[in-house]
């Protein structure tokens, strides 16, 4: 019984029952498929995370947001005097993530592909874009860079979904999409 | 000393019982349960708030909820059980005197002080840091400072377990080598080493930067190393639960492994493996490696997943030949059918093992493929997950062996016999509604550590879908349920401990039948061996579930935007 000593005190050269044997087999290759599975992707597959990142201080990456959205703005999300920023196709583009906001609002337009920016000007920060629901992990000091091409149009919301204090949950953004 | 050490005899089990011994395993497995009771009812909280039509408590409070829940049930329970379920491991099932008691009594009240400044610190409100506390966000010195001693005060324990295991050895207490459960524990009780030096590396440093002694603490490392705490310490309790469950399939079965050398070579694939993985928790952080991130994940080549789903069959397998030698050949399943299901440690062990495997398993391994976690990474998915392994597996696992071990113990009868029917399926089953509401709204990506998913004051909002709110109501329901559960756990173990009729002289066990080794199955190995064909069809039926979860998940992150 397993809460008493093995009956045999040579245990270790006892056959092994066949089903146990079937069993490790094919757990085997599932997890060696599974491995492979990443690689693999990595080889074929059209969302791999990039793997570009760079050190920057925060007052660095919000200057060149801010000359970003200023030289691309054309308009304002709403009341909230966000300016909404539509850049160049295949361009960089930048988003910072601060207590408790994304900042600009991005107009991107469909099938092309940017060069997206992120970092956090203070803590910690989750970039979670729904309802597609890609969810990258936003560092202060760390600055992020990913090539995106969106697949679908519409409205896009962008949720903190990593914990940044009281006002966590108030911190939401956009991204629209045309076609 | 060991002329000097008292013992008793157990009418029910035969094993000698250094007293020593005893008295560490019961006052290590009460204050577990005290703090249980504390946690869980902070878990209620966090889910009554999650519940959009209740939400429960303003956004300040929700949040420290949040912080003294994840920090009473994963840390402080858990650990204070597992160390309970050590001694036991290491002195009654060895028949020898534990090493150093007084040792074990500083680890005792290091982690009882520990434990008790941490959630001070919280409830004053200035630490709502999270259980993961990443810098640099920052908590009062006392949160960290609590930590650690709650983890210097697990290290002496351990060290008490591997002195104890040397000493009956010395003292030939038993004859050839250790029981598998003991093994099992030492195999929990090796990734504890590693899992608190790790903690150490990390919390010390960041204990100094909230001293401001130390100027900045980088986030990225901090993340590498934390979780090599956080994410080991969740293999210490993999690897405890799973020697639980061996136990319970002998005590209740009189079950012995299928094959002594398979089941401790899972095990030692869990200690050479299982405690790689703290990149589960890296995969979407910038600039970390591909190749890093895939090593680290799969535990190289999922070796400790292997190891689990050898678990997986070995354990029921164990079961299913017991029964079949008693005489439950019929079908496939007559050994299943006729299995105790009214007894609460039966009841809760094979939920246990369902759940951990279906739920936690599965989902454990999508979510820390490298590509897939991209679409679930900090929604609710995770905690989904993690309270299918944690709660489902470990406590449900943990809850189970406490209705043999209790009654044993304390030589009294359980207090409310009928309720404790029940409630492995209230607790277990709401529990496991809990974690597919949590993993289902997070595949819409309601956030996890989230006050309002409605956004009602916020400048930009997002709109969930109508699924997303009915799921986190559902959650809510699922919680309510759960709770019920735990609360009738916590009543028959303090009421049991309390006022439990004392045991007549010669009883005849209900619960736990003396295990009889000689009416156990025979020699194993070969053509003794009973063939296991009802656990190797639900292994099937696994692994089936497993590979078109897996795959299903491919084709989701295969349609959302490109990314490169």
């Amino acid at each position: 019984m397993s809460i008493f000593p093995p009956q045999k005190r040579i245990w270790w050269n006892e056959p092994v029952e066949k089903s146990e044997i079937i069993w490790i087999v094919i757990a085997l290759v599932w997890a060696l498929i599974m491995f492979f599975m990443m690689p693999y992707w990595h080889l074929t597959g059209d969302q791999n995370l990039s793997t570009e990142a760079y050190r920057i201080k925060p007052d660095v990456f919000a200057a060149r947001t801010e000359a970003f959205a200023e030289k691309f703005k054309v308009g304002e999300e709403g009341e909230t005097g966000i300016p909404v920023v539509r850049p160049p196709a295949g361009g960089d583009v930048y988003m910072l993530a601060r207590l408790w906001e994304w900042w600009p609002v991005l107009e991107l337009k469909k099938g092309e592909s940017y060069r997206l920016h992120l970092s956090s000007l203070d803590w910690q920060h989750g970039f979670s874009l729904l309802p597609e629901n890609i969810n990258i992990q936003v560092h202060p000091d760390y600055e992020m860079v990913l090539t995106i091409t969106p697949n679908s149009s519409g409205e896009f919301g962008v949720v903190c979904n990593e914990f940044c204090g009281i006002g966590h949950h108030t911190m939401v953004g956009k991204i629209y999409v045309k076609e | 000393m060991a002329t000097t050490a008292q013992f008793r005899t157990c009418p029910d089990t035969g094993f000698r019982i250094h007293l020593a011994a005893d008295k560490l395993i019961k006052w290590n497995a009460v204050t577990a349960v005290v703090f249980l009771l504390v946690g869980g009812l902070f878990g209620l909280l966090v889910a009554l708030t999650r519940w959009p039509a209740v939400h429960l408590l303003p956004a300040d409070l929700f949040y420290l909820a949040l912080t003294a829940h994840g920090l009473d049930v994963l840390l402080v329970w858990i650990i204070f059980f597992e160390i309970a379920v050590l001694y036991f491991a290491c002195s009654i099932l060895l028949n020898s005197r534990l090493a150093a008691p007084k040792v074990a009594w500083l680890a005792y009240w290091l982690m009882l002080v520990g434990a008790v400044m941490t959630n001070i610190a919280v409830l004053r409100g200035d630490s709502s840091v999270m259980f993961t506390s990443y810098v640099p966000m920052q908590a009062a010195p006392d949160f960290y400072l609590g930590i650690i001693l709650f983890a210097v005060g697990a290290l002496f324990a351990c060290f008490v377990f591997f002195g104890t295991l040397v000493i009956a050895k010395q003292e030939k207490t038993y004859e050839g080598s250790v029981p598998l459960v003991t093994f099992g524990a030492l195999t929990a009780a090796i990734i504890a080493v590693f899992t608190i030096a790790a903690g150490a590396i990390i919390l010390v440093p960041t204990l100094f930067w909230s001293l401001g002694y130390i100027s900045n603490i980088d986030t990225l490392m901090y993340k590498v190393v934390w979780w090599g705490m956080g994410h080991s310490s969740q293999q210490i309790n993999v690897a405890a639960h799973i020697a639980v469950w061996y136990a319970l399939a002998a005590i209740l079965f009189g079950a012995k492994p299928l094959s002594e050398k398979v089941s401790r070579g899972a095990f030692l694939l869990y200690i050479l493996f299982l405690q790689l993985a703290s990149a589960h928790h890296l995969l979407v952080e910038p600039g970390l490696a591909a190749e890093y991130k895939i090593f680290n994940t799969s535990y190289a080549l999922y070796l400790a997943v292997l190891a689990s789903m050898i678990h997986g069959l070995t354990v029921p397998g164990s079961i299913e030949a017991a029964q079949r030698k008693k005489g439950l050949t019929k079908g496939l399943y007559e050994w299943l059918r006729k299995a105790p299901w009214s007894n609460p440690s039966f009841s809760g062990l094979a939920l246990s093992i369902i759940m951990f495997g279906f739920l936690g398993g599965i989902s454990g391994v999508m979510m820390g493929t490298e590509q897939l976690n991209l679409i679930t990474h900090n929604t609710t998915y995770v905690p989904g997950h993690f309270h299918a392994t944690v709660v489902t597996g470990t406590t449900l696992a943990f809850m189970a062996l406490a209705y043999w071990l209790v009654p044993v113990l304390w030589q009294r009868e359980l207090v409310l016999p009928g309720l404790a029917k029940w409630q492995p399926y209230l607790f277990g089953i709401g529990m496991g509604l809990v974690s597919l509401f949590l993993m289902g709204a997070g595949t819409l990506g309601v956030p996890r550590r989230h006050w309002d998913m409605a956004f009602s004051d916020a400048a930009i909002t997002h709109d969930f879908p109508a699924a997303a709110f009915l799921m986190m109501g559902l959650n809510g329901v699922a919680a309510l349920i759960a709770t019920l559960g735990g609360v009738i756990f916590i009543l028959n173990m303090v009421g049991t401990i309390l006022w439990g009729k004392k045991k007549e002289a010669a009883p005849a066990p209900q619960a736990a039948p003396e295990p009889q080794p000689a009416a156990a199955a025979g020699a194993y190995g070969g053509a003794g061996t009973m063939a296991v064909p009802g656990t190797f069809v639900l292994a099937l039926v696994f692994l089936a579930a497993f590979v078109l979860y897996y795959f299903v998940n491919w084709k989701y992150l295969a349609s959302v935007w490109g990314l490169s």
